[in-house]
């Protein structure tokens, strides 16, 4: 009994070394586990960014006493915007956004100073370029937070000097006094980088282990591999490993990598760390082998895995959320691995998650594993010829 | 037979073959519109940066009229879903199992500070790690907040006077509908694949099997040949296209507010310079494994990330900005957000054009160069 375990492992390491060399000494498969990445690694770093920095805007100033140029002053010391002109009439807002020459005109009128030494709202007009929507709505967010803070200064202003006398009014009524856990500084680099462990590591391996049986097919060893005294399930252990252990050396190098170049907190643990990529490798091997059985050329295995890759990516919640999905679709994306490793990277990393508050993300994995990798040990014995 | 005439037969002989050779291998057709249908499903429901009901907790450490008007307040937007909770404790707990986004909390002595000089402080917390998500949800909070205030003032509950209030007009997209910042970008993706991807599979599969040496040896002249190639893909490619701006109008509602034969032609460039780049990588690389490879990289994911078709090119560090004016991708989007949303700007229309037309020059005379390599020795 013993012997006979013994013995099917050593046919199982066999196996694996032999696979690990096919793969290392296949200069395709090699630009797979190194290309990839590191392309990756800095596109998103980089690239991927829904940070704004120095959003171009104008001023159209009616006003021009003191507190409007207290007000805009705060808008030229903040790095988020950079002034690029200042205009004098309304007709020349139209022109300035249609050319995108600013992003934004900020016009404030001729009524300012008036309207808030009477206590009336004094209305500054915002003027956004709307082609993109998501630099609108961000920089919309930051005027509010510059004009807030003007607001709650004036009132601090307000109470500091003179004692008001009673029913007198001061400058604001609410102060909303907004804090981020995790991500203090909004960092979008720290969202994306976060996650790159978990979507590297979907990508190498699905695409090794695709063309590992379409491999042999094409060249023809994959009837060799049959008639040799391998258990299906021996052949299944040893074309899923090297794919896993390339994965995983890939994942852990990003994740360090993330911690070392972009200055990402892991702040979690390493085992909850380890433990989320390791189930997700289990989980997402299967989906490759599953392609890989079901081609015949190493062509059709790399179609296969971009048709996977590339919609399990978009709806993994890992450039846009989840959450502002349409319901129904949101439910598809519980089939989804990438989905709890992307989640689970970023509870890890920036959330200071353990395995305990993992939990919830590694048992759909576990679930989902178990049909993908049995519909690939299914096709291996059916499909073998 | 005049030379033109001569010319003009070899090409239609030459056109009728690959029109075939497509009709006789529907995948490619298949690709050409099931992709725009497939990608559009994809961008426009899976891709969205609005932020819509986000649970917050709501922490009212002393309930009475006021904090429950304001409670009111969040459920009134589309944008929040608010669930009380009883102690900071337990929205801490909420907000760290993902149950909720944000916890807005009142504190107790909120209706007294109202009445009281300074300003009452509602404390917000969002969860920073989705951080475009977080910045949108506070400033939504954020924007609740002022509102109320302004109606405490003007109901005379609060003894505060108005200080500035932002008053935003968002040209071109007022209910700020990310789809309509999405779907132009999208036709990018979708001519891209057809005219990179598809044509430098389907030609480096020539070369693999040796059909090209084949043509090759016949009497069509290399830029003939190239015509021929490039008009069958060139056709897909404005078919996908147009499949593309149809759908967007009639699923997501996008306007098309600048000329339609400007946006036709501006595609039309860019379909070039696409094609003119598939074709040069399956000249150069000759197997289907490697121009797949090359394809993804050099033509796909720059028309992704180093377009501005999602992430807005302005913010990202120099050397990402400098590369991406040599992406054909980042002139297209440019001018189709202009075109689709913002009108005929003549100033950015001519200038992307520009740019696409020499960047589709330079393309396909990079590829009638490697072509006229003709067969490896």
């Amino acid at each position: 009994m013993i012997e006979s375990i013994a013995l099917s492992l050593w046919r199982i390491w066999t196996l694996v070394i032999k696979e690990l060399l096919a793969i290392l000494k296949d200069p395709k498969s090699r630009f797979v586990v190194v290309g990839p990445p590191i392309l990756q690694f800095f596109v998103f770093g980089y690239a991927a960014t829904f940070d704004l920095d120095q959003v171009h805007y104008a001023v159209l100033n009616l006003d021009r006493g003191p507190e409007s140029r207290q007000l805009l002053a705060r808008f030229s010391g903040s790095p988020t915007f950079r002034l690029v002109g200042e205009l004098s009439a309304d007709q020349e807002i139209r022109g300035l956004i249609d050319r995108q020459e600013a992003r934004l005109v900020i016009r404030i009128p001729p009524t300012f100073a008036r309207d808030l030494a009477h206590g009336d709202p004094a209305r500054v007009g915002v003027i956004l370029d709307g082609r993109n929507s998501n630099v609108a709505g961000i920089a919309l967010g930051y005027i509010n937070a510059i004009v807030n803070d003007f607001n709650a200064s004036r009132a601090a202003a307000a109470t500091a000097g003179e004692p008001p006398a009673s029913g007198a009014p001061t400058a604001a009524a609410m102060r909303a006094v907004p804090r981020a856990w995790f991500n203090a500084n909004f960092s979008s680099r720290w969202f994306i980088v976060s996650a790159l462990g978990g979507e590297i590591t979907a990508i190498v391996v699905v695409i090794l282990s695709s063309l590992s049986v379409s491999r042999e097919r094409e060249s023809g060893s994959f009837d060799q591999l049959l008639v040799a005294p391998f258990r299906p399930g021996e052949i299944l252990i040893g074309k899923a490993l090297p794919p896993m252990v390339l994965g995983m050396a890939d994942g852990l190098l990003l994740s360090a990598a993330a911690v070392l170049w972009y200055g990402v907190p892991l702040r979690g643990s390493l085992w909850a760390l380890l433990a989320a990529l390791a189930i997700f490798i289990l989980c997402i091997v299967g989906v490759g082998l599953f392609i890989s059985s079901l081609s015949n050329t190493m062509q059709q295995s790399l179609l296969g895995s971009f048709i996977f890759i590339m919609p399990a990516v978009i709806l993994s919640g890992f450039t846009t959320p989840i959450e502002n999905m349409p319901h129904w679709l949101q439910v598809a994306t519980y089939a989804n691995p990438l989905r709890y490793v992307v989640a689970a990277c970023r509870q890890i990393f920036l959330e200071g998650a353990d395995l305990g508050l993992i939990k919830d993300q590694l048992w759909p994995m576990l679930l989902i594993a178990a049909p993908t990798l049995g519909a690939a040990a299914w096709l291996f014995r059916h499909r073998a010829g | 037979m005049t030379e033109l005439a001569r010319r003009w037969m070899r090409l239609r002989g030459f056109i009728t073959k690959e029109t075939l050779q497509i009709r006789r291998d529907p995948s490619s057709i298949v690709l050409a519109l099931v992709m725009p249908v497939v990608l559009l499903f994809l961008f426009g429901f899976g891709v969205s940066l609005d932020a819509q009901r986000s649970p917050v907790a709501i922490v009212i450490d002393s309930p009475g009229p006021q904090a429950r008007a304001l409670v009111e307040r969040f459920s009134l937007t589309r944008y929040f879903h608010p669930m009380p909770a009883a102690s900071m404790e337990q929205a801490t707990a909420m907000l760290n199992r993902h149950a909720v986004d944000a916890i807005v909390r009142v504190q107790s002595d909120f209706a007294d500070r109202l009445h009281r000089p300074g300003a009452a402080p509602v404390q917000i917390i969002v969860n920073g790690t989705d951080s475009n998500r977080a910045q949108a949800i506070q400033a939504y909070a954020v924007g609740v907040l002022a509102n109320d205030a302004a109606q405490r003032v003007a109901r005379g509950e609060s003894s505060a006077i108005n200080g500035v209030v932002v008053e935003p007009r968002i040209w071109f997209n007022d209910a700020m509908e990310s789809s309509y910042f999405l779907v132009p970008g999208l036709l990018a993706l979708v001519m891209t694949l057809i005219g990179v991807l598809l044509t430098a599979l389907v030609i480096a599969r020539e070369w693999e099997r040796g059909t090209m040496e084949a043509i090759l040896a016949t009497p069509l002249r290399p830029g003939e040949m190239m015509a021929a190639k490039l008009l069958p893909y060139f056709i897909l490619g404005m078919m996908g296209m147009a499949m593309s701006v149809g759908l967007g109008a009639a699923l997501f509602g996008v306007p098309v507010r600048g000329s339609l034969w400007v946006l036709v032609a501006v595609s039309a460039l860019y379909l070039l310079a696409s094609l003119g780049l598939g074709l040069f990588i399956s000249a150069a690389a000759r197997v289907q494994f490697i121009a797949a490879q090359v394809s993804i990289v050099i033509g796909f994911l720059p028309a992704f990330f180093l377009s501005g078709l999602l992430f807005d090119l302005d913010s990202t560090p120099w050397p990402i900005r400098a590369i991406s004016h040599i992406i054909p991708a980042r002139y297209f989007i440019s001018a189709a957000h202009t075109l689709f949303l913002a009108g005929d700007v003549w100033p950015i229309v001519w200038r992307d054009a520009t740019a696409l037309g020499i960047m589709a020059a330079i393309l396909i005379a990079l590829a009638r160069s490697r072509l006229g390599k003709r067969i490896e020795r």
